[in-house]
């Protein structure tokens, strides 16, 4: 009998090309995305050394972490900031001296490459996938193989479409339970990542399985595998089942007629087998599991909205504790706060993490025929073209403007401050995204991560709301 | 890729936990399409005042550590985005060699590929280095005998060899797997039999 594997080793095992040295390996690599910050320093080396892209129908690219979120029928010419616009001509002239499919800036289309990638059904169960971007663990819901890497590896994917790995270890974490109203899978990679901290993950690729996952629509898995890397992981997997196929089928680069049944011949496999060992695993229920809310410049910051904040003097470990108290300073906050009592300036609903048509209509449903706080301002950034059309169409832009949001073209916006996005120093933040870390939205900003249906209800009240217990 | 073999130089001690790529390299840097000058933002939010005077306080601020050549850093380092910016802004600066406990996967491929020497230790061999750093003494770190001397002490430290060999020749990693092209060509050969489902084909416009 064959020993059982893991979803991951089924994956890796497909893909290993040869093993070039001890735990090294070279991976075929089937899907490749791009964008304007970490691939010019990549085609500039590639052309230096007279190298060819060698599969250019493998990656596909775009736009998103420089571009501004208004004006978006003007393109390029919506970029004021010089070297931002330089960025984004290059990524657009690389491509297309590459003969590589673009989606540019006034496609329908265009979006946060972590979002254009699944709704094109360029992310597919089975494959292995890369970008130079390290969310890019989102991927891993449909079951493919997806991690973030620096830009010498994005030249070398280019150059060789495989990569030389060394083969990560198995993590499982089991999550079972039926979520409270109101509290999201945001609400639980924040309260995984705060019980096994940012480092738990390094050198391993997490699956997530367990009754919720299997509940979970394929936005909200989406949700998880995004903030793996918060955990410290190389990827997030989620074994696809028949949502996963559905979700698929039909879109513009998934499998079609012949090949799509033979796809799902192949998807079907992706589990991991009764019996297969795992290196590392954690096990939670959900059942009473309240909204989270990081209070920290760490992702592993996070309580649970009724929680206070904690005391870092009864922390053993030094490091940790003086970590804690720089962060408690420049966050503006003490322990034994309550998060409830703490206003807010800014509300950003958007980001990979948080920006899919699900994560705006959880969010509209919650304040429909309510108002912004006059204290507060508030941005929705759809993540897509899509996600933005959808959500006309639906009404859900209606609704947000009626209570006082602000609406924009879709990209990275103020998850990461690099555009014209951004807080000012000392502004407090409600923010769907994915990062907390001192000055990740602005110089001197205060970033607190929520899931879109807290960040809404939070910029009605001004301050952090219990969505569980108050309706508004 | 420049080769390493032996670095002298002062060591600058980071004792802080999760020092992240942000911190590193913040994201206005970013837009640059190129790999050199990224040195003088080096910790750019830590280095600088919000009017852009030099933070007299940080420790790359004060002499000697502002010729700092090695950084000996808290654990995690490195955590955050996969930008590559962070080695070449590191290498830019004159940071040759990080040791710390751990570092986070991304930044440790990402520096490698720089050649970035990164050296794991554990706390109490970080401990007595970081003492000598803090009395401005000069290192030496040996990558062919996997060795740093200070004063009079010396650390053994490991290191993979095939990381070993890369460093001290310089290896372009492009130029070796591209010596195993049959193999990829086969896989491919390969895929296209019993994975033809992965291929993406164009519809004409
Ligand atoms: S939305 Fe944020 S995390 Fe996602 S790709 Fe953009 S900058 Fe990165």
């Amino acid at each position: 009998m064959n020993t059982p594997k893991t979803l991951f080793d089924k994956i890796w095992g497909d893909h290993v090309i040869s093993k070039t040295n001890k735990n090294q390996y070279l991976l075929y690599i089937d899907r490749h995305l791009v964008h304007e910050v970490t691939s010019p320093q990549a085609f500039e080396k590639l052309k230096l050394s007279k190298r060819k892209v060698r599969k250019p129908e493998l990656t596909l690219g775009v736009a998103d972490h420089n571009v501004p979120t208004t004006l978006r029928y003007q393109g390029i010419n919506s970029i004021k900031d010089k070297i931002a616009k330089l960025q984004v001509e290059t990524l657009e002239k690389n491509l297309s001296d590459n003969s590589i499919k673009y989606i540019p800036l006034t496609s329908k289309n265009q979006g946060i490459v972590h979002i254009i990638g699944p709704e094109q059904g360029f992310t597919i169960p089975g494959t292995t996938i890369v970008c130079g971007d390290s969310h890019t663990s989102t991927h891993g819901a449909f079951g493919s193989l997806a991690f973030g890497i620096g830009t010498s590896e994005v030249e070398h994917v280019l150059a060789t479409q495989t990569l030389v790995q060394a083969k990560p270890k198995n993590m499982r974490i089991i999550i079972n339970g039926k979520l409270k109203k109101n509290v999201t899978s945001k609400d639980i990679i924040l309260k995984v990542i705060s019980k096994i901290g940012t480092a738990a993950g390094t050198g391993h690729v997490i699956e997530f399985s367990g009754s919720t996952i299997l509940d979970m629509t394929m936005e909200e898995r989406m949700t998880l595998c995004n903030m793996s890397i918060e955990a410290g992981a190389k990827a997030g997997l989620i074994a696809p089942d028949n949502k996963t196929f559905d979700y698929l089928y039909g879109l513009p680069f998934a499998p079609k007629e012949k090949n799509w049944e033979l796809a799902i011949e192949y998807w079907k496999k992706l589990v991991t087998d009764k019996g297969a060992i795992f290196d590392q695993e954690f096990s939670f229920n959900i059942e009473e599991l309240k909204p989270f809310v990081t209070w920290g410049t760490s992702p592993e910051n996070g309580i649970a909205i009724n929680e206070r904040i904690p005391d870092p003097k009864q922390l053993n470990n030094l490091e940790k504790r003086q970590s804690i108290e720089k962060s408690l300073n420049y966050m503006g906050l003490k322990a034994g706060d309550s998060l409830k009592d703490i206003s807010i300036q800014k509300v950003f609903i958007g980001s990979c993490t948080n920006g899919r048509i699900e994560d705006l209509r959880a969010a509209a449903n919650y304040i429909q025929g309510k108002k912004v706080s006059h204290n507060v301002q508030a941005l929705v950034v759809p993540g897509s073209g899509l996600v933005k059309k959808q959500a006309e169409a639906e009404g859900i832009k209606e609704i947000f403007l009626e209570a006082g949001f602000e609406w924009r073209d879709p990209g990275c916006s103020m998850c990461l401050g690099m555009n014209p996005d951004q807080l000012a120093s000392g502004e407090r933040c409600a923010s769907t995204s994915n990062r907390n870390f001192e000055g990740r939205q602005g110089r001197g900003g205060r970033t607190h991560l929520v899931s879109p249906i807290t960040a809404a209800a939070s910029a009605i009240k001004g301050f952090f709301v219990d969505v569980t217990e108050e309706d508004l | 890729m420049k080769k390493f073999t032996i670095l002298k130089g002062i060591a600058a001690v980071m004792p802080d936990i999760n020092i992240d790529t942000d911190a590193i390299i913040p994201k206005q840097f970013l837009k640059t399409i190129h790999r050199k000058g990224l040195g003088k933002s080096l910790f750019y939010n830590e280095r600088y005042t919000e009017e852009y005077n030099k933070n007299v306080d940080f420790i790359l601020n004060k002499d000697p550590w502002s010729n700092s050549s090695i950084i000996i850093a808290g654990e995690n380092f490195g955590c955050g985005s996969s930008r590559e910016h962070a080695p070449w802004a590191l290498l830019d600066f004159g940071i040759q060699c990080i040791i710390s406990n751990s570092f986070a996967d991304i930044f440790f491929n990402n520096s490698l590929k720089n050649g970035l020497l990164l050296i794991k230790l554990n706390k109490n061999e970080i401990q007595i280095l970081s003492e000598l750093a803090m009395e401005k003494e000069s290192f030496t770190v040996d990558l062919i005998n996997q060795k740093i001397s200070v004063k009079n002490n010396e650390i053994n430290f490991n290191i993979d060899p095939i990381i070993k060999d890369r460093l001290i020749h310089g290896y372009d990693d492009i130029e070796i797997t591209l010596k195993n092209k049959q193999l990829i060509v086969d896989y491919e050969n390969n895929k296209n039999k019993f994975h033809i489902w992965k291929n993406i084909v164009y519809e004409k416009k």
